[in-house]
This record gives C-alpha cells, structure tokens and sequence, in this order.
C-alpha cells in the first residue's frame, strides 16, 4: 500500500537530483532555471502528499501559491536572461560578473 | 501488491529517469521536453493521491505554459552546445556528493519526524462524488483570502516586470506619440478661411 513515507522518499530523490542538477550545470542559466522548478515540484510533492494524509485541504492551497510563485519567477526570470543574452551574447554563468565590486 | 502500487512505481521511476535527463541532457530543448516529461508523471502521482485540481493545474499552467515560454527562449536565443557543456564532467562528483548529502539530510528528517501529527497510515479515500476543486475553493477564499490577493498582485507584478525588462526602444522607430494627440487643440490643426462668394452672372 502506498504511504505517506513513499511520497516523501520519492520527492527527497528529486529535490536532490535537482540539487546536482544545479552544481552540474554551471554554464546554462536556462538549465539553472529548469533545475529550480525541480526543486519546486519536488517541494509541491511533499505539500500535497502531507496534505492528502493529514486530511487538511491548506495544503493544496499553498501548492497552488507556490505555482503562482514559480509562474511568476520563470517569467523575470527568462526576461533577464533575454536581455542578458542582448547584451552578453551569452548564457554562461561564471561570465556574468558585470556587479562584481 | 495491488493496481495503486504497480502505477506508482512505474511513474516513479519515469519521474526520477526524467529528471536525471533534465539535469544531463545535451542539447536544452531536450531538457525541456524531459522536464514536460517529469510534470506529466507528476501529475499522474498527484492525481493517485485524489489531489485531482492540482494535477490538472500542474498540466494546464505548467506544461501549457511555463514550459512553452522556456522554450520559446530556447529557440530565441542561438547558444552553441558545445560550449555550454564545457565543464560538465569537472563539476559532476561535486554535485553527486552534494545529492548525496541532501538525500541523508532528508531521510535523517523522517527518523526524526514528529510523531504527533496524525497522519494517516492508509489514503482516507474520498467519496465517489467529492469534488476536490471545491474543498480547495473553500479553504482559498474563506481562510487565505488575503494570500490570494497577495498572488494576484505578484502576478501583476511579473507581468510589468516582464515587460518592462525586454522593452527596447529602436531610434528611428515610427510610432504614434499618442500625448502629443490627445494634447492637440482645435487652433492648431483648424485655419478658418474666409471665402468670398464668387457672383454669377
């Protein structure tokens, strides 16, 4: 039968998949960006297995806060790295140190 | 070991694969398609759970949407792979070593969980007839009111950002100057002119 602990085991696998998934690509800021919405699935899976076994209905409603986050997030997101790779020419992430003191 | 188990592991296992391709994959396109993958088979693990408005809305706003902006950036912007990889197998032990830590962090977490909440060993299942999207509705506008409205205006706020960051003005540009239209009056554009009558005779 499946508990709650499968869908925890489950989502601790993905988040940390993702978590590599962020050091390995150092060189893509769009990966970097899809590694993130990982993370976040993997966080909405512990909201709604903890609210399908609680029997609370508030978590599903902080899973659908955490999509309007995320939406939002890739949206500035993906509209800095347009105007980064206007002015770049590339998408590299140890090339944008432009604020470095 | 029943029907619920067979799915679940199935679509676990496509989750984890689809999310190692995310993170491995060497072209991008590719990483998007797999990460549609891993939000498909999300949403089917969500959907066993009776979490039914969720999955739908996983589907519809992130694969419908999220994923297809990501793409179009993809396609917008022309990044040679080769260099992109570059660096690749340098950082790989690096981030299998900080999975590793994350995934003991994590199950250390569930030795060390709280035994006073009461969850339920066994999936309370919900009636044939209970509508999920209206036990969301009711939590969301009775208890989070205000956290709704703090995500409309976050949305608002992406929109203007989103814009605002890749709006470029081109010199040259013919465009209407549409203050200069409302500001014009009635002096400036109308010249009154008196004409004699020509007399026929």
């Amino acid at each position: 039968m499946i508990g709650l602990t499968h869908y925890l085991v489950l989502s601790a696998v993905l988040f940390s998949i993702a978590v590599a998934g962020i050091f390995i690509n150092r060189k893509n800021v769009i990966l970097l960006l899809m590694c993130i919405e990982l993370l976040l699935l993997a966080v909405n899976f512990n909201f709604v297995a903890f609210s399908r076994f609680l029997d609370d209905p508030a978590g599903q409603v902080f899973v659908f806060f955490i999509l309007t986050v995320a939406a939002a997030e890739s949206a500035i997101g993906l509209a800095i790295l347009v105007v980064l790779f206007r002015t770049r020419r590339s998408i590299n992430v140890q090339e944008l140190d432009v604020l470095r003191g | 070991m029943g029907i619920v188990d067979v799915i679940f592991g199935f679509n676990a296992l496509v989750l984890v694969a689809s999310a190692i391709g995310v993170i491995s994959s060497r072209n991008t396109v590719y990483a998007a398609l797999f990460l549609v993958l891993s939000f498909v088979t999300s949403s089917i693990l969500w959907l066993l759970i009776e979490a039914e408005f969720l999955a739908i809305v996983l589907v519809l706003v992130y694969v419908g949407a999220v994923m297809v902006l990501f793409l179009f950036v993809v396609m917008m912007l022309d990044v040679e792979v080769a260099a992109v990889r570059e660096g690749f197998t340098r950082y790989a032990p690096f981030g299998v070593i900080m999975a590793g830590i994350v995934v003991f962090e994590l199950l250390t977490l569930f030795w060390a969980r709280a035994s006073g909440l009461p969850i339920a060993a066994e999936l309370v299942r919900r009636a044939p007839d209970a509508s999920n999207t209206r036990e969301i509705g009711v939590a969301l506008y009775t208890n989070h009111v205000f956290e709704f409205e703090l995500a409309a205006f976050i949305l608002l706020l992406a929109i203007v950002a989103a814009i605002m960051l890749t709006l470029r003005s081109r010199p040259g540009l013919k465009a209407q100057d549409v203050a200069a239209q409302v500001k014009v009056r009635r002096e400036d554009r109308v010249r009154i002119v008196k004409v004699p009558a020509e007399r026929g005779e």
